[in-house]
């Protein structure tokens, strides 16, 4: 299992590029909830790990990415399908809802 | 420091409470507003009462067996709840700041969201409903405060460094007094709220308008729906969702009674608080 690290160099390739689909969660450290979400996410990734690629955007460290995509609240949590925006959930979030969305 | 903290004094924060302190916990109940039972003029569909009880009697008659057990009850607004280290909880209010082990939450089934047109739409674009969590977004943005208590006055505090200006929007209700060169006060009534991809503009009752980028929702008294966005907990259209041992997802963090969903009744809230107090012991003991 691996969380990939997304950053602005990497997440065209590793995203926009990228069959099927990813799981992108926008956080910062210093975000009280972004630590709760963030073991969510990590279980999605060892969950679906066959299917989904799932990663993590620092938006301290990659603000162009977070404008792009309009983020203005962490977490946010985005499900890309073939390069293309399909969901995005704002705030903590249950899992079984990320999974829907992905399954 | 208390073992644990009780935010609400309905059904189902004094039934936590009466368990939690019987199992000789230090325990504190903060609350604030008027529960729902308090409104409820005659019940009749609880267990021992042969011709009714009416909601306020039952409701006081509550706070004063969880006096006469020794719990703390203090009636003091709730505007700000921290997670510290060491996995403790920090709960201000607007006479001071109390630290405990462990939270449960029971502050009923209250919503606090505004019935303006637009607000639900822009969410997440420009609509927050957590300065902490999202300030950040708004550097040396011109950005407003929806509300006019404490809670409001509160988030304002958080924003102030932050932000370019802050106007607090009190929707045609009373001012609040804050004093700072950078907070202004607008009293204007709100019809909308309006924006393309995101929030631009407030348009006012009286047909004048005041463009902004953000708007921070932070009306009447902060509730559940509020802390837990704060907190991290998960929650399902403002309902906090707990296992069948009143847990949400944070260790130490319960839920119980009106504010977790479901029947919305007193038999229900009694229930989850007795499960909420004694999970609390249990986990306390680990």
């Amino acid at each position: 299992m691996s969380v990939f690290k997304f950053e602005e160099g990497n997440f065209e390739e590793e995203v926009l590029k990228s069959e099927g689909k990813v799981l992108v969660d926008f956080y910062a450290d210093w975000c009280g909830p972004c630590k709760m979400m963030s073991p969510i996410i990590d279980e999605i990734a060892k969950e679906l790990e066959e299917s989904v690629k799932v990663g993590k955007v620092n938006v301290d460290n990659n603000q162009e990415l977070a404008i792009k995509y309009d983020v203005m609240s962490i977490p946010t949590i985005m499900v890309f399908q073939n390069g293309m925006l399909v969901k995005t959930f704002i705030g903590v979030t249950d899992k079984k809802e990320i999974l829907d969305v992905l399954k | 420091m208390y073992d644990v903290i009780i935010i609400g004094a309905g059904p189902a924060g004094i039934s936590a409470g009466l368990y939690a302190k019987r199992a000789n916990l230090n325990v504190l109940i903060i609350y604030k507003e008027q529960a729902g039972l308090e409104k409820a003029e005659q019940i009749e569909n609880y267990y021992g009462f042969e011709n009714g009880i009416t909601g306020k009697e039952l409701y006081e008659t509550g706070i004063r067996q969880a006096q006469n057990l020794g719990i703390d009850i203090k009636r003091e607004e709730v505007i700000n709840i921290q997670m510290e280290e060491k996995n403790e909880y920090k709960i201000i209010t607007e006479n001071g700041t109390y630290i405990s082990k462990a939270v449960i939450f029971a502050t009923g089934n209250k919503k606090n969201v505004p019935k303006i047109k637009g607000i639900k739409d822009f969410e997440g674009r420009g609509v927050s409903y957590c300065a902490v969590c999202d300030g950040f977004f708004y550097r040396n943005k011109d950005i407003s405060v929806l509300g006019n208590g404490k809670y409001a006055i509160s988030e304002t505090n958080e924003l102030i460094n932050i932000a370019n200006s802050i106007t607090i929007l009190t929707d045609g209700k009373e001012e609040p007094e804050i004093r700072s060169d950078k907070v202004k006060i607008d009293t204007r009534k709100i019809r909308e709220v309006r924006g393309d991809k995101r929030i631009e503009e407030i348009d006012f009752e009286d047909n004048t308008k005041m463009k902004t980028d953000g708007l921070f929702v932070a009306l009447g008294v902060a509730g559940s729906a509020e802390f837990a966005k704060k907190l991290g907990i998960i929650t399902n259209k403002d309902r906090i969702v707990v296992n069948e041992n009143m847990e949400t997802n944070i260790p130490g963090i319960y839920a119980c009674g009106d504010c977790t969903g479901g029947l919305l009744q007193i038999s229900k809230a009694v229930y989850e608080g007795a499960k909420a107090g004694l999970q609390v012991v249990r986990y306390l003991k680990k």
